[in-house]
């Protein structure tokens, strides 16, 4: 349909949306009513995860579903995305905060001539323009941008947006339309899955514990899963802590590492250089635990403790299972 | 084999900004200027790539004011070859379309047989002009790649991206265009010898009217910049540890609702 808001499906590469969907879903609802979209390139979707998007909102789906599109490549997902904009002409391209989609948006834009504002924390309608806000220099600044044309592209950072409730039994009609498959330059060979530890990925936990330099060595950190293993907390880390080869890379919270909004942040030893605050000072509840009572932290901080991590750890994790054994 | 690869110069991240009296961009007095770190990854990777194959030619390039050449001038005394400066006030409103535009031009100017980019610019975060430059090329494009290796022949490259539970590895044909990861290097530091060499490489000067395409408007515009709403004073909970404790997971039940 003209003019509607495009919600390009982040999947769990199971046939499944992930959760932040919602949150796309819900916010594209809020500007467009009854005009949000949900456009899934996939190879395999599932029923369950085509009714996942109806319940959250979309008003219908575009299943662009081809075995050339898994695993993601950004030179076909776009020629098979465009072809489909061209003929159906919206207003809006959204997609979460992911390390695919930061890709295939910013090609689909160049394709399609648009602007893109990529990981926007908020927008607002202002008549027949859309001005999106998005976090510069470390996140010490805001920046309020606008499109020439549409449609309007941009990505979602996760954690931000209120999800869209789901309404249980609520339908939406499925369409596929056929699927331009490029032929892919990209030849795959294989994948190197990370050996999990159990907890959530750090960009879409809703609780995030961040260990720093006070952990003084990566045989601590294990105090810090067991805390998040109690309350369901994805374990980072500062770039202090990687850059002593505590960490891999692929933990860090920060400007040349991950940027999160949890619902809750809860820093370790983390003295809170400006490049770790660039990557999480948009969470929502900060809380700090450092022996440092002048460690910058505390500023941004909504709750601190002056301690040992090592005293404060073990209690909060007792403490916490007190709690939510109960 | 010719490597080239985009820089961008942006505030240090402990620089404090300030925004201008036009409100849509930071007073840049007093601001301490680096190269993004992300481009210096590219940067060593190319050098490495170089290195290793025993010859080619590592060209910088980075559009912006005339401040953008002590950039170039830093890659160059890292040991990049040469640099071209896209230095015209018409670019001054570009977004990352535009920018990629140009970046285009130059790269069909110079026929590199691969870019190398940082993975995000760290003073607007866009992360967007490495694939839109490969979008103009028709390139394939990998983005925040933690490993590369290219075949003898300099045909193809394999390269590891990250992604969210894993990396991903992929064959790419070559010419490419690449993002940097942090974890892909460590940056080798300038020595005495390369900045002194440095002040004799070339960095050309390149007008917009120098390139095949046109400049066209940006797509995407600041309406403006503003400080960051303050949050809310926080409290530090006092008393001995246990005590603190049960206070810290009270309040974050019962007043922050947080868990």
């Amino acid at each position: 349909m003209p003019n509607a808001f495009w919600c390009i499906v982040e999947d769990d590469r199971n046939g499944s949306p992930k959760k932040v969907m919602a949150e796309v879903i819900g916010e594209a609802s809020r500007l467009a009513p009854g005009k949000v979209e949900a456009v899934w390139l996939t190879d395999k979707a599932t029923e369950a995860g085509l009714k996942q998007l109806a319940e959250w909102g979309a008003a219908r789906v575009l299943l662009l579903e081809h075995a050339a599109l898994a695993p993601y490549r950004s030179e076909v997902w776009v020629a098979a995305a465009a072809e489909l904009a061209a003929k159906e002409a919206p207003k809006a391209i959204f997609a979460p905060v992911t390390s695919r989609q930061r890709e295939f948006v910013a090609r689909l834009a160049a394709r399609l001539g648009v602007g893109l504002a990529a990981d926007s924390v908020g927008f607002v309608l202002e008549g027949d323009s859309l001005v999106a806000t998005r976090p510069v220099y470390a996140g010490k600044l805001l920046s309020k941008v606008t499109w020439a044309k549409s449609p309007w592209v941009a990505t979602l950072r996760p954690n931000v947006f209120r999800p869209a409730d789901a309404q249980s039994g609520k339908t939406a009609p499925v369409e596929r339309p056929p699927v331009a498959a490029a032929a892919a330059q990209m030849k795959f060979v294989e994948r190197r899955e990370e050996v999990s530890t159990g907890l959530p990925e750090l960009t879409e936990a809703e609780t995030v514990i961040s260990g720093g330099r006070g952990m003084k060595g990566p045989e601590n950190y294990v105090i810090l899963e067991d805390l998040g293993r109690v309350i369901g907390a994805a374990v980072g880390a500062s770039r202090a802590a990687v850059d002593a080869g505590w960490r891999p890379h692929r933990f860090q919270i920060g400007q040349t590492g991950r940027t999160i909004s949890p619902k809750l942040y809860l820093g370790f030893g983390v003295s809170g250089a400006i490049q770790h605050l660039a990557g999480m000072r948009t969470s929502k509840v900060i809380v700090a635990i450092n022996k440092d009572p002048e460690a910058p932290i505390f500023k941004i901080a909504d709750f601190g403790i002056v301690a040992d991590l090592f005293e404060v750890v073990p209690e909060l994790t007792k403490e916490f299972k007190k709690l939510l054994d109960k | 084999m010719k490597i080239l690869v985009t820089i961008k110069q942006v505030p240090d991240t402990a620089t404090q900004v300030k925004i201008a009296a036009d409100g849509k961009s930071i007073d840049t007095t007093g601001v301490t200027w680096i190269v993004s770190p992300y481009d210096e990854f590219a940067v060593e990777e190319a050098l490495r790539i170089k290195e290793k194959r025993g010859q080619g030619e590592v060209v910088a390039v980075s559009l912006g004011p005339d401040r953008v050449k002590e950039a170039l001038r830093s890659c160059l005394a890292m040991g990049c070859d040469r640099a071209i400066h896209l230095n015209d006030p018409a670019w001054a409103a570009a977004d990352t379309l535009a920018t990629a535009r140009a970046l285009a031009a130059v790269v069909e100017q110079e026929e590199p047989g691969l870019v190398l980019c940082g993975r995000q610019a760290i003073d607007d975060d866009m992360g967007a002009v490495t694939a839109q430059l490969a979008e103009l090329l028709g390139w394939p494009c990998a983005y925040w790649i933690m490993e590369e290796a290219i075949d003898a022949d300099g045909k193809s490259v394999r390269t590891a991206r990250q992604v969210e539970g894993g990396l991903e590895i992929f064959d790419l044909p070559l010419p490419a265009v690449l993002a940097a990861q942090k974890g892909l290097n460590e940056p080798r530091y300038p020595t005495l010898k390369g900045i002194m060499g440095a002040k004799k490489k070339e960095i050309k000067d390149v007008k917009a009217s120098d390139l095949a395409s046109a400049v066209e408007p940006p797509q995407l515009s600041i309406v403006g910049l503003q400080a960051l709403p303050p949050r809310p004073p926080g409290r530090i909970i006092q008393g001995d540890v246990p005590t603190a404790v049960k206070e810290l997971v009270r309040a974050l039940r019962e007043d922050a609702k947080a868990i």
